[in-house]
Parts: structure tokens; sequence; C-alpha cells
């Protein structure tokens, strides 16, 4: 009998077994208390296995991460700050920040801002599902076949020869290029490429939020403003913009975070070279390349220090929000 | 009412776990003393031919070989060996990890398992002193390949393979654009293709022992010889079509679609012995359009140095039949069924007869070769690596930084040879 399809049959009937098993135990310990504390004792122990699973896979972890920023290559002594001042003062983690800050900032306007007004333009025609549709597909793609199909559409050959890539062959029509569009320094295009891809993917996860909170307004608002003789901008300026203004900023806090995380696109096009390297990138390179496990933490703490802010501004809006209904 | 939610919750669960638990049934290993498992980087054709190899040993002994491909023979070993669920027989990702795991004991010496006398006697001596750790040998090359080619069209290029370096870079490029093409992009692999080139350089103009030196991580990158070597690269770079631009926008596998252009884009391409199969996928060329030689002398006291690799294979376990393998598999009658498929370069040198004029002159290469050393990059520390690759890629697009970027690989050198932990 294969040793394997013994280990299947245990973690088949076992692991049910021993969750039945534990529901029961506790429950027939939980008879054990007066009748009146019973219903405020069960959830802590129906939740307690999710609890450990949180402090063994995420706590835990997290400190560990800690700690180990503050240690050296081999997790051996402790070498205080020296990863940080690492990270501060070479030249490659610098344009790493840099580059994420324009992921943040760039990826962040370009999500919301072409979200927005993709919801708005769609809300007013017949054929609004098709083009939802349309636009959300991207987000359901991976984000390294993402990255694969960009590096089509981006391909570049020498001028004189076919352009075979999408982007440069439009740019040609134009007269201009071709471009070497990831890998091209100068204004900081290959950048640019790249956190347009993120734009093509998040888009439609915008619109689909930002088209949810535009129906929500009600439409005898609207009437009455252009009642009143608003014209269409201004009843988007002072309506539908002021009344969307907490569903933009769910949807940018979320945006912000993907932006810090970004990896995969550019791991897959330029693998950090040209100058598009991000911190994300920096740190699984630290990680699995050099294998310098202080670094790798210390930039895994830098990346996790700049996502907790927007995160405690989505839960303090999501609560403001809840508090009002 | 509760009860019924809590047997609801159960099934649930249930139901869930079942999921959980038949998606890790795949694979298996057995003890069956007739079965060998062998765990390889081979698939697709390569797969077919070494089934194809043991087909007649399995015939003639009533052993089975169960043959699974990976291409992540690195991860795949390194768990292996830490959790002791190994393989009889297994591929070895290069010799960094094959010193590594014969010293660890998971890999077993050969020496009484191979008739070491005609092991040692049919096989070329280089390779067999790849595969030797503390003097014992504990690998064997089942397969192996050349590095250093330079691939030509034979419409365009009609004269005779010059005999030096300095005659290749004196050819004119007539009627191509230019002398050479170089395709530098591959993923995250980048730049590889140049540190092929570069290998090739140091080997031929400072011979094994600054090659050895420099892999091992004790002559730095700003060492003269090594600096040299980055400049003939560069001298080639400077001489290659479409400027740095084409270099490291254009992927290793077109690398050499110019060749076949109209008019030719350039004349030499600079490739292992796989490229052939590139030439006709994607540069439209057929069979007998091209053909290559090897990268001639540089410095006359290095002559026939040579870099290549090969597939490594080694013992995991003292089974019997996996002994009797691999005794056979090193044999010249199994090593000339796979040179009868194709594509393959043997270890073995009673092994004499290539269908294809690729294998027959990979073949007098290493048969002649008076070193012979695998891939550099491959032995330097995965740290190393990365960074020779990027240097490739920052290199080709800006030459003038060579000095900068040969102090930024001594700057990894300096910790990437640290102990492991």
């Amino acid at each position: 009998m294969d040793d394997q399809l013994v280990t299947a049959a245990i973690v088949v009937l076992g692991v049910p077994a021993a969750l039945a098993g534990y529901i029961l135990l506790t429950e027939r310990l939980i008879q054990a208390f007066p009748e009146r504390r019973q219903g405020r004792i069960r959830p802590w122990f129906w939740i307690a296995p999710a609890l450990a699973f949180l402090i063994v896979f995420l706590i835990y972890p997290t400190l560990n991460t800690l700690v180990l920023s503050f240690q050296d290559a081999n997790s051996r002594n402790f070498v205080g700050l020296d990863n940080y001042a690492w990270f501060f003062g070479d030249a490659t983690t610098l344009e790493a920040l840099r580059n994420s800050v324009l992921w943040v900032v760039f990826m962040t306007l370009g999500v919301v801002g072409l979200g927005l007004l993709v919801a708005i333009l769609v809300d007013r025609v017949r054929y609004e599902p098709v083009a939802k549709t349309a636009i959300f597909i991207p987000l359901a793609i991976s984000f390294v076949a993402a990255a694969i199909i960009w590096k089509f559409m981006y391909e570049y050959r020498p001028p004189g020869t076919p352009q075979i890539g999408t982007v440069n062959a439009l740019v040609g029509l134009l007269g201009l290029g071709p471009v070497d569009w990831i890998r091209e320094r100068s204004f900081l295009i290959d950048n640019f490429a790249l956190i347009f891809i993120g734009v093509w993917m998040w888009t439609g996860f915008a619109m689909v939020i930002l088209s949810a909170g535009l129906k929500g307004i009600s439409i005898e608002l609207l009437e009455a403003a252009r009642v009143d003789g608003a014209n269409e901008w201004q009843v988007f300026k002072g309506i539908i913009l002021p009344l969307l203004m907490p569903t933009i900023f769910v949807v940018g806090t979320t945006i912000v975070i993907t932006a810090l995380k970004s990896f995969d696109i550019v791991y897959t096009l330029t693998n950090g070279a040209f100058g598009t390297d991000v911190i994300a990138r920096k740190m699984v390179f630290e990680m699995f390349t050099t294998q310098h496990f202080g670094r790798a933490s210390a930039v895994a703490i830098v990346l996790l220090v700049a996502i907790i802010p927007f995160m405690a501004i989505n839960i303090r809006r999501f609560r403001e929000q809840e508090a009002i209904r | 009412m509760e009860r019924r939610l809590t047997r609801r919750l159960i099934a649930t669960l249930g139901a869930l776990v079942l999921v959980v638990g038949a998606c890790n049934t795949g694979g298996g290993g057995s003890t069956a003393d007739k079965e060998v498992s062998v765990v390889g980087s081979w698939g697709g054709s390569e797969q077919e031919s070494f089934l194809a190899m043991v087909k007649p040993w399995e015939d003639s002994t009533g052993n089975k070989v169960k043959y699974t491909g990976s291409r992540g023979l690195g991860a795949y070993l390194t768990t292996a060996v830490a959790s002791g669920t190994l393989p009889d027989l297994a591929g070895l990702p290069g010799p960094g990890e094959m010193s590594e795991f014969a010293k660890g004991g998971s890999l077993k010496p050969l020496d009484t398992v191979l008739d070491l006398n005609t092991y040692k006697a049919d096989t070329v001596p280089s390779l067999v002193e790849l595969g030797t750790v503390d003097g014992k040998v504990v690998a064997v090359f089942i397969k192996s390949s050349v590095k250093g080619f330079i691939w030509y069209n034979k419409n365009v290029f009609t004269g005779t393979a010059p005999t030096n370096w300095d005659g290749v870079m004196g050819t004119s490029p007539a009627p191509a654009e230019a002398l050479f093409c170089v395709g530098l992009e591959s993923g995250a692999d980048s730049g590889w293709p140049g540190t092929d080139w570069v290998e090739d350089f140091v080997i031929r103009q400072s011979g094994a022992s600054v090659y050895d030196t420099w892999v091992a991580g004790t002559t730095k990158w700003t060492d003269p010889a090594i600096k040299q070597a980055f400049e003939a690269f560069g001298d080639v770079l400077e001489a290659s079509y479409g400027g740095s631009t084409f270099v490291n926008s254009t992927n290793f596998g077109g690398g050499g679609n110019p060749l076949f252009t109209d008019p030719p884009g350039c004349l030499f391409h600079h490739q292992a012995s796989f490229m052939s199969d590139f030439f006709k996928s994607q540069g439209g060329a057929a069979d007998g359009d091209f053909d290559f030689f090897v990268m001639p002398e540089i410095n006359p006291e290095n002559a026939g140095a040579l870099t290549g690799g090969g597939d490594l294979f080694g013992l995991f376990s003292d089974k019997a039949a996996a002994k009797e393998l691999l005794k056979y598999l090193v044999t010249a009658e199994a090593q000339q069924i796979w040179a009868d498929r194709g594509g393959f370069v043997s270890a073995n040198t009673k092994v004499t007869t290539y269908p294809d004029p690729v294998g027959q002159k990979s073949a007098d290469a290493i048969k002649n070769a008076t070193v012979f050393r695998f891939d550099g990059g491959d032995l330097m520390p995965a740290a190393m690596k990365a960074a020779f690759f990027r240097s490739m890629v920052d290199y080709a697009e800006t030459p003038a930084n060579l000095d900068t970027i040969l102090a930024g690989l001594d700057e990894v050198q300096a910790s990437a040879y640290a102990p492991a932990p």
C-alpha cells in the first residue's frame, strides 16, 4: 500500500474526526458552567482554533520578522540598526523606494481617476453591463499573465524593421519611435509603462465599487439639482463627488496598499533592472537570492510600517460608516 | 436545533477536508526493490530519449524505472535531502550542490558501484574530474553540452572559420550590417547569454586557473584578467547589431534571427548547441542553412579550453537495482541509444556516431578539449550569479560604467561567498 495513500486516509478521516471531537468536547466542557454564562463562554471556544492559527501564522511570523531585521545575514548575531542603515543608505534600495512612491502616487491616481470616469460614463449608456465586464476582465488575469501580455504590447524592434508590438506600431503610425517602453530610463518612461499595467488591471476594481456607490446616490437629489439649473459639471462637483468621497477613499487606500506590494509585474518584465526596482521585489531578492535574512526582514518591516497607516485609515473610515448606519 | 447545527457544521468541515486531502495524493514513492525512482530535469523529447535509453535495461533485468521530470531540481533536492525522502537516482542541478550533498553524505560514492578503470578509460578526463569530490567519483554525466559556438548563416558567411579570436574580430561583416548579434533578454534571468560570453573570454584569455579562482570567489571582478574579459565583450557589443536597445530588448531565443534576414543583420551569433532549434522555430531557417565553429583560441597557451554544461547524475540509495542502473547508464551502448536519437553529446569517448553535425562537432570539441570547465555563473553562489546576470544587462546598457559595475560585483562577491547558515 502506498505510503502517501495511508497519509491521505489519515488526513481525510483524522482531521474531521479531531474537529468533531473538539466541538463535542468543548460542548461538554461548557455544560459544566452554569446555564446563564454558557452563552458568553461558547464563542471563545469556537473562535479559539482560528485565533490559534492567527497567532501561529500571522502574529508570530510578524514579530519574528521584526527580530530578524535586527540580526545578521544568517540570523546569528544582533547587528542593531545595520540593516535599516543599509536600507536607507544604499543607492539601489533608495531607487526602489522612489519607484514604490511613484507606484503609489500614479497607480492610485490612475486607477481611481479612470475608474471614476468609466463609472460615470457607463452609468449613462444602455450597454453598461458589457462595457463594465470588458473593463473588469483584466482583474481576473494573474499579475504574471498580465505582465506577459504587456510584454508583447510593448515589444520593441529596431527602427526600420516591422514593429510587432501594438504600442510601437501605433506610435509608428504617428511617425514616432520605436521606444523600448519597459527599458527606457528617460522621463521614467519604463516606470510609467510598468505602472500603466497595474492601472489597466485595477481600473475595473475601482469602477465596480464606484459604480455601486454611484447607484446609491438618490435620483431625486440629482433631479432637484438639475431642476434648480445646475449643469452636469456642477452636479458632479457639488453632489456626486462629495457623496462618493467615502467610497473613493476606500478604493484609494486599497490601491495604495496594492501599489506598495507590487512585485509581479516588475519581476516578470525587468526584474528590477533599468531603474525600475520596487521594494517588494527588493525584499524577495534579498530573501531568496542573496539569502540575507536580516536585510530581507528589514525591507519587510519597512513595507509593513508603510502599509499600516493606510490600513488604519481604512478601518477607521469603515467604523465611522458603520456608526452612521 | 443546536445539535442539528453542530452536525451540519461537522459535515461541511468533513467535505472540506476531503477536498484538501484529495489534492495531496499526487506523486508517490515505493519501496519495491525492483523499481528504481529517477528524478531529472528532462521533459518532452528529452524524457522520451531517456526512457528509450533505459528500455533495454528494463527488458533484460526485469526492473522498472520510474522517472519524474522536475523543472526545479535544486529546490526539489534540497527539500528531499532535508526530509530524507530521496529518489534512488537524481539529476543534480550543478557541481556546487553535488559537492554539498556528497559532503553531507546523502550522495553515495560511486567508486565501488562503477568499474572505475573502464569508466575512467572511456570518459573524457575533464568530465570525470567534474564529478569528483575529495578524490571520490560521486556523479556522472549522463548528457553533456558545449557552450561557445559561433553560429553563422552558410549563405552569408562563406569564408573559412578563423583560427583565433583576432581573426573573428577582423572579419568584415559585409554583406551583413554588423559582425555580431546579441540578445540578452530572458525574463528574470536576463543577461545570462552575456555571462557565457565573458566566461568564454576568461578561460581563453587567462586560462583555467584564473577561471577557477574567479568562480570560487578569490579572484576579484576588478582584477585585470576579468576586466579584460568584460572589455572583450564590450568590443563585441560595439560591433553588434541594433545597439544596446536591441541587445537588452531581444530575447535570447530570437537573438540569432538577424542572421537570416534579408539583408542580413549580422554575421555571427554566439550561443550554445541548443540554438539550432531557435533558428528553425524563430529565425525561419531550415536545416542546412546554418553552421558553426567553436569559438577559437585567444591566448595560444590556453588553446583547446572549453566551457559547457551537462546533466550530472548521482546515486542517493543503496538499492542494488539503482546501482545497476547507474552503471548501465554510462556505458557506450546506453549512451549510443540517446546519441542516435539526436540532440545529445556523450561524455563517453566510445560513442562515435552522431546523426547530426551539431552532435558530432560538439563531441569532437569535448574530446579535443585540453580543459573543460562547467558554466561559471552556475557554479557561483546564487547572489553572485544573479549579480553577474544583472551586470551584463547594465554593461550592455551603459558600457562606460564598467568600473562601477565591476566594483559593485566585488561588493557582492565579498558577502556572497560567506559560509551558508
